[in-house]
């Protein structure tokens, strides 16, 4: 996020005249809604709004919000957004990439924009897939996963985005996925995270890997194996009746049931965003033994780099003049007197 | 260089016993300090107001093993009374601190030439080391050389005793020494050297005494030594140059000064995104000093991300810049077509080495003219600017600016790792005394009907640049190809057939906008042109006038702007009955003026890492004309199998 006085628009006001070009059903278009409904709730002026993306599915984004926005080349947005955030820190930035763009090829720059914590929001598409190339396996598709690329099954193991953007040193990291009702408030939060947000959206690929993400998404399931993380308040799932605990044996999370809903007994840990290790072992718990960790798992503000960048600029120009003719004539000079030159040119 | 009157050049040409000019070459250790000897002595030889040109080589690694051939550091400079326009061919001195620098370094030295070597060094382990099997004081193999050995260590721990040095300290100040015998054989004033070490020093005095010390013991046994052996004391004329300031100034320096005033004359704030590299590193460092220029830099994870930052922030509103060397360029390829798609302003300043892949990282090439042309996906279009010299790079880093913001369109600046490193004196220009060129930005909407077209291009084929921030005027840009004024995504035929000349009619209608090419010295017509671009321009510039000295009709050009070419060129050159292109590389520049001029110009090429020497291509010149002798003097021995054969049109 950055100051910006609040503007009036409406989820209109956002919507831009080209026609969307993802596949019908594709889970994209449930999270540009959630960001168009999302940018007048917090007050987005579309003039100071950047959006800026990579190269794949999830980053066509940026041609459908009426504000700035930048289409560049694979896995690089965040070093664009970089240089545009340091250009005009007022600018209200926007990174938006999938698994592989942000994971694969741009990996590099994911690790370092969050390490440097560029004040930004960086919205992760993963859809667990390669769709604009037509269905290959991606860094983060699952063990056995079969694509054009791996007919038999695919066999590398996955990375998991959330852990890579803690390990990386990101200062704020929530999840969601792009059908729920809690994403635009996921969204907000990470807008009112001062430094680089990481947002991972669980994004169902119609194409080319339908329903991945049933096994918590799907309505069915949903209560039982989600478990949305808040503020100081006991992580619960399965409607209160489970939770989770720290195992002091071993140092790790454990699930443990919660009778008539009293967690204390339980031993369930409450919420702290700003608990570093406890955001390591909530992203970091296998899904199906655990339920899927969501909402804003980690969230503890750190000086951002555009702000370190302005406070050297300071200490390095105190006292100093823009002087040009001093800077060329810097360091030891000599003149050569007219009357002498002419006097050897004679 | 300094500038020269014909007048003065002919005056030069009466024989004297004094030298127009002398080649000295330090060489030693890469522990040695060997660079910062060559750096001072270049700055008392400017101060002393000849003109000079430097040559610093040294080996890639950062430390390499004591003693060894490989670890061999060395610096040259020509200076002289007259213009100097190379480092020299052959030097007429040469100071070896160690068997392996004499060893590496000795072949080079011009007959009689003088041999200062410090036998302190030259023993058992260290002969070894350089494949020495006998002294060579003493086993005959410098015959042909004066020869002072002497020891520079003990005398160097003598003059420094009253300091209570341990031996390695006491040992370091060799250099100083050295300089100061130096200082004495070209009769200079030892006062700069020493206010500059009482700085360097200030926070240790004794160090600065001791090395002060050496300095005068070095420079009293010049005026001992005198009277018996060879060392003679030589005192070169002040350069009659155009009255002014001046200072000395390496290619690295001018090219981060004239980006600044580039960015000044276009009234924009800059950004540089740079990640290391040599020899391309210097530049980051200069600049990172500048910031109340309105300048940021940043330090980027890698190449990629250093371009694309700069192309961020060009977006933004600021003149992006990048810098490196060719394997970095090599990666930053996507980002150029991605800022040449877009249509965004962008400087790329290239500091070309030895190639292929990581190839001679200290060395000097210019191997990178068809990457900086041709060198990326697509149709993709791109102004390419070369200097020539440390000065000259000050102009050329302000044109590429200029180019860049009003064609909007990225820029590639060539220069090289000879050029980066060289320094020579500089008369330091009055801003005042370049034109302005201010972008401005697009405010309002450009379409009568309402929302903005961000593609809309003017009388020049440039689009407006549109700040983000700046209300009502919102687009969204991107690599994909686009429809004509709107920017929307479309890659229909006819939109892609009409983008990709607009773009190419951009561009190439940049050379109406350049001076007509020049003959750098010569007529516009006649047997031979030499024709050559970037740092061949002193080597070039030297045989040529020796050339025409000799009465052979020969005349030197000396190209700027390598892509696109001034549009008088074309008819320039076919003023000329033969075409001469002498490249630091495989012949590139070569197949360009064929390409673009259906002309039949002959290659003269060289790859060893190594600056011409002024005698190759005098020998090359000499293979066009009757009977004249093409290596007079036989200084330096010239490669025949690399001279170009005119009857036979081999390439």
């Amino acid at each position: 996020m950055n100051d910006m006085t609040p503007i009036q628009t409406t989820l209109k006001d956002w919507e831009t005249d080209q026609e969307v070009r993802w596949c019908p059903g594709c889970g994209d278009y449930a999270i540009l809604k959630a960001v168009q409904r999302t940018l007048p709730i917090i007050g987005a002026d579309p003039a100071k709004t950047m959006f800026v993306s990579g190269i794949g599915c999830s980053s066509r984004f940026p041609y459908y919000v009426e504000s700035y926005g930048f289409h560049t080349i694979h896995g690089r947005a965040p070093a664009f957004a970089t240089g545009i955030k340091l250009a005009n820190p007022e600018l209200d930035v926007w990174i938006v990439t999938g698994d592989g763009d942000g994971m694969s090829i741009g990996g590099n720059h994911t690790m370092h924009v969050l390490r440097r914590n560029l004040d930004c929001q960086i919205l992760l598409f993963n859809n667990e897939i390669y769709g604009l190339t037509k269905g290959q396996f991606s860094p983060t598709s699952r063990p056995g996963t079969t694509s054009p690329t791996t007919p038999l099954g695919s066999y590398d193991r996955p990375a998991s985005p959330c852990a890579f953007a803690l390990g990386s040193g990101a200062r704020f990291i929530a999840r969601a996925y792009d059908v729920s009702k809690e994403l635009s408030n996921t969204l907000i939060a990470a807008h009112a995270h001062r430094g680089a947000a990481f947002v991972e959206i669980f994004q169902n690929c119609i194409v080319y890997n339908k329903d991945r993400f049933d096994d918590f998404a799907a309505k069915g399931v949903a209560d039982t194996m989600q478990l949305w993380c808040k503020q100081g308040e006991p992580l619960l799932f399965a409607k209160g009746t489970k939770g989770l605990s720290l195992d002091l044996d071993t140092l790790s999370l454990k699930v443990v049931d919660v009778v008539d809903g009293d967690w204390q007994a339980a031993g369930v840990v409450v919420h702290n965003v700003k608990n570093r290790g406890l955001a390591h072992m909530l992203v970091e718990m296998p899904f199906g033994p655990f339920p899927m960790a969501l909402g804003v798992i980690y969230d503890d503000p750190a000086p951002t780099f555009e702000g370190s960048v302005a406070i050297e600029r300071q200490k390095s120009v105190a006292g100093k003049t823009a002087d040009l003719t001093k800077l060329l004539s810097k360091g030891q000079t000599w003149t050569v007197e007219p009357e002498a030159a002419h006097g050897l040119m004679d | 260089m300094a500038t020269i009157t014909a007048e003065n050049d002919q005056a030069a040409l009466a024989d004297s016993a004094v030298p127009e000019a002398v080649v000295v070459r330090f060489a030693g250790d890469s522990g040695d300090g060997m660079q910062l000897t060559g750096g001072q002595f270049t700055l008392s030889t400017a101060l002393a107001g000849n003109d000079l040109s430097t040559f610093p080589d040294f080996p890639a690694e950062i430390r390499a093993p004591q003693g060894t051939l490989f670890g061999v550091s060395a610096f040259q400079i020509n200076f002289g009374s007259s213009e100097i326009t190379t480092a020299g061919d052959a030097p007429d001195v040469l100071v070896a601190m160690n068997p392996a620098a004499l060893k590496v370094n000795v072949q080079a030295l011009k007959p009689g030439g003088l041999i200062i070597a410090d036998t302190g060094e030259f023993n058992k382990r260290n002969m070894e080391k350089a494949k020495y099997e006998s002294s060579p004081f003493e086993d005959g193999s410098l015959a042909k050389w004066e020869v002072m050995a002497f020891d520079i260590s003990a005398l160097t721990l003598e003059a420094v005793k009253p300091f209570g040095l341990g031996n390695k300290e006491a040992l370091r100040c060799k250099n100083m020494w050295t300089l100061g015998l130096s200082l004495w054989m070209f009769d200079r004033d030892r006062q700069p050297l020493i206010d500059w070490l009482n700085g360097k020093f200030a926070k240790n005095p004794v160090l600065a005494q001791a090395n002060i010390a050496a300095l005068n013991a070095g420079h009293a046994y010049g005026e001992t030594a005198e009277l018996a052996g060879p060392l003679k004391k030589l005192h070169l004329d002040p350069v009659p140059s155009a009255p002014g300031l001046y200072r000395t100034i390496t290619g690295a320096e001018a090219v981060s000064l004239g980006l600044v005033a580039g960015a000044q004359l276009a009234d924009l704030p800059m950004f540089f995104g740079g990640y290391p590299i040599t020899p391309a590193s210097a530049i980051l460092h200069n600049l990172v000093k500048m910031k109340e220029f309105g300048v940021t830099t940043f330090q980027a994870e890698d190449e990629i991300a250093a371009i694309c930052s700069a192309i961020g922030a060009s977006y933004a509103g600021q003149l992006g810049v990048t810098s490196s060397s060719g394997p970095g360029i090599a990666l930053k390829g996507e980002a150029m077509g991605l800022a040449i798609m877009t249509e965004l302003p962008l400087v790329i300043v290239n500091s070309q080495r030895g190639g292929p892949s990581t190839g001679l990282p200290t060395k000097t090439e210019q191997s990178d003219l068809y990457q900086a042309i041709y060198g990326r996906n697509g149709d993709a279009p791109m102004p390419v600017i070369a200097t020539r010299s440390p000065s000259d790079a000050f102009e050329c880093a302000i044109e590429a600016c200029r180019i860049a913001t009003e064609y909007m369109t990225p820029v590639m600046l060539l220069t090289d790792g000879y050029i980066a490193n060289a320094s020579e004196p500089w008369k330091v220009p009055d801003p005042a005394s370049f034109t302005p060129f201010p972008k401005t930005f697009l405010e309002e909407t450009n379409n009568p009907d309402g929302k903005v077209l961000p593609f809309k291009r003017d009388e020049k084929g440039a689009r407006p640049w549109i700040k983000p921030g700046t209300p009502g005027l919102m687009h969204r840009i991107g690599g994909i190809e686009k429809a004509i004024d709107t920017g929307n995504i479309d890659y229909s035929p006819a939109v892609h057939q009409s983008q990709t000349d607009a773009r190419t009619d951009k561009v190439a209608g940049i050379a109406k906008g350049i001076p007509a090419q020049e003959v750098t010295l010569g007529e516009a017509s006649g047997k031979l042109a030499v024709v050559g671009w970037g740092s061949t321009y002193g080597p070039i510039h030297q045989a040529v006038r020796r050339a025409r000295r000799k009465g052979l009709d020969v005349h030197h050009i000396h190209v700027r702007h390598v892509w696109p070419m001034p549009t008088n060129f074309g008819e320039l050159l076919a003023g000329y009955e033969n075409v001469l292109v002498p490249e630091m590389n495989t012949g590139q520049f070569k197949t360009v003026l064929r390409d673009q001029y259906l002309i039949d110009a002959v290659p003269l090429n060289k790859v060893s890492g190594q600056p011409f020497a002024i005698a190759e291509i005098e020998a090359a010149i000499a293979t066009f004309f009757d009977a004249v002798p093409g290596n007079e003097g036989g200084e330096v021995p010239v490669n025949e199998g690399q001279l170009p054969s005119p009857e036979a049109h081999n390439d």
